[in-house]
């Protein structure tokens, strides 16, 4: 049976190693026509597998995401409520220090009636997205040269993974002096809070690519660039979207406080400046209302961009588990 | 690299390897010093062949289908793949599961340098040739273990490479998946002229497979014996024939093991 000949026959038909090429190629042809009947039973076989096997998945019913997903927050949010109006009742302290729900609710109508709240709002939800879209160009290509180069990684890795616990706040100061009271200060704070966050979570996430990954994508021939952008940049991207969801929450911080600090005629009424003209002009139903906007724009950002993104790009990968 | 990978024209002759192995070595650096693992192997796949790669754990057999894929440099020694860069099928699917069925396999093409509106045909065909009609859409998670594989299959094969190599690509499935998919890799071959590598420590499954079975040793990994496999396909795993040729060599291989216990 020993035979180091390696120029054997295919099937039980001798091949000739002189025809090469040609004459593998026409094997199916003449050499083995495959009985048809266990050709059958293999598909047959097959299917049968495929169908044991095959795992089952749908979308959870509209009545049970409600019942599950809404009505909890609802719940803890009229308890809050509740509890709040008691301990106005309970007059626990003055007036003028805890305004009741109703009296917050009618400055919400009023900005509302002067149609000054959706300005309120819009000029801050423009700048902290534009801010962020920034930093999101930015921070970007800074992460993946982070992750993939090992210099740039070794030369400002530690500074950027640093730079995320400074508070943002830090930074108004010297904008102001750089860059006076107006936008681009606002943004540059912006930045330098969301930027090293965006990187480092593009960097954690390039780290946890499997390995497999990117040997099954070399052996495709997807090298160099074209590996970065096929295998590297979509493996990556659960890491990055946790990374932008950070980013957002870091950019908004990020202009409150600077809202809040920098205020100027030529800067507009943001969120930050209700906030701030509240507390000048003492009252606390505005000082109220400028925080629950600010909470709630917070929210609904992440509800309405980041948590949909992230549930899609994990529910098309297998990775949100049902509970 | 001292790998020539050698490209193959469409007007040059047939050559009459698909992939050339001569006096390859490699060795790694460890902390208990330089480290043997392939010691001057040699060996031929013939165009349309299909050999095995028998050996224990510790004989390099991974390693060396690394060699030949190009992932790695051999230390001494050359390795010519006329056909172009091998295909290569792990143990894991190694699948993308942002990609779907079919878009795993269009990134092959797409990689291949295959024009955008051939690519959709294409896939559906190869999905077909590993009876997954209909699975184009399918993300990789709503697909089992043997249909994972049967894509990733599809995958190698959208690399229209002359050599495909496989690293134990079934070890992980169950008896009877397993068993179909031998049949399928068996017709899958005898339908193409496509040439195998395939790696394995398990021996009935080398003898149910190939054509030819060698047999590596152990640290260092050396061609240690080689045997041609004359029953005819379509074989089944629990033929006669193949568990007398497997009993051979496992008779051969429990020596090449036993030897390491002796000091």
């Amino acid at each position: 049976m020993g035979s180091t000949d390696t120029t054997a026959p295919k099937d039980t038909a001798p091949r000739d190693p002189a025809a090469g090429d040609a004459a593998s190629r026409s094997r199916t042809a003449a050499g083995s026509p495959a009985d048809p009947g266990l050709q059958h039973d293999l598909a047959g076989l097959e299917a049968g597998l495929d169908a044991l096997d095959t795992v089952q998945t749908g979308r959870t019913p509209l009545r049970r995401t409600l019942v599950q997903k809404v009505l909890p927050p609802v719940i803890a949010v009229a308890l809050v409520l509740v509890v709040w109006q008691i301990l106005v009742w309970a007059k626990i302290t003055d007036d003028y220090k805890l305004p009741s729900p109703t009296a917050v609710w009618d400055e919400v109508a009023d900005a509302w009636a002067q149609g000054t709240l959706l300005g309120y709002i819009w000029t801050s939800v423009s700048r902290g997205l534009l801010g962020f879209l920034l930093a999101l160009a930015i921070g970007t290509p800074l992460g993946l040269l982070v992750a993939r180069v090992r210099f740039v990684r070794a030369a400002i890795g530690p500074i950027l993974s640093g730079l995320q616990s400074l508070p943002s706040v830090a930074w108004v100061p010297p904008a102001v002096i750089w860059l006076g009271l107006n936008d681009s200060m606002m943004y540059a704070v912006i930045l330098l809070g969301a930027v090293p966050s965006i990187a480092n979570g593009l960097v954690s996430g390039v780290d946890q690519v499997p390995p497999l990954f990117l040997r099954a994508g070399r052996t495709l021939g997807a090298t160099g660039l074209r590996g970065t952008w096929h295998i590297v940049m979509p493996a990556a991207l659960p890491g990055y979207l946790a990374g932008l969801k950070q980013g957002w929450a870091f950019s908004w911080r990020s202009l409150m406080a600077a809202e809040i600090i920098a205020s100027s005629p030529d800067l507009g009424v943001g969120l930050g400046q209700l906030l701030e003209n509240g507390r000048t002009v003492g009252s606390m139903p505005m000082v109220f209302l400028a925080i629950f906007l600010i909470l709630i724009v917070g929210i609904a950002i992440d509800l309405l961009i980041f948590s949909p993104l992230e549930r899609r790009v994990l529910r098309g990968r297998g990775l949100l588990v049902k509970s | 690299m001292a790998t020539a990978l050698a490209k193959a024209a469409d007007s040059t002759p047939a050559v009459d390897h698909a992939a050339r192995i001569a006096h390859v070595s490699k060795s790694f650096v460890t902390p208990a010093g330089q480290q043997l693992v392939l010691d001057d192997i040699t060996l031929d796949v013939a165009p349309g062949e299909f050999v095995t790669l028998l050996g224990a754990s510790g004989c390099g057999k991974s390693t060396l289908l690394n060699l030949v894929a190009g992932l790695d440099a051999p230390s001494a020694g050359s390795i010519e793949t006329p056909g172009g860069r091998p295909a290569l099928m792990f143990q894991e699917h190694a699948l993308f599961p942002w990609l779907t069925a079919g878009k795993n396999i269009e990134l092959a093409l797409r990689l291949r340098g295959v024009a955008k509106q051939e690519r959709r045909g294409e896939a559906e065909r190869l999905l077909s040739l590993v009876r997954l009609d209909g699975s184009y859409g399918k993300r990789v998670h709503e697909l089992s273990g043997g249909m994972r594989q049967r894509v990733a299959l599809a995958r190698a094969l959208a690399q229209d490479s002359q050599l495909l190599l496989m690293d134990e690509p079934f070890a992980a499935l169950d008896a009877i998946t397993r068993d179909v998919l031998h049949d399928e890799l068996t017709r899958i071959w005898r339908e193409t002229d496509l040439s195998v590598l395939f790696v394995t420590h398990n021996v009935r499954e080398a003898v149910r497979l190939a054509e030819r079975v060698v047999l590596l040793s152990s640290r260092p990994g050396r061609v240690a014996h080689e045997w041609r496999v004359d029953i005819p396909q379509p074989r089944r795993i629990e033929d006669p024939a193949v568990a007398e040729l497997s009993v051979e060599i496992t008779e051969e291989l429990r020596g090449e093991i036993r030897r390491h216990g002796q000091h």
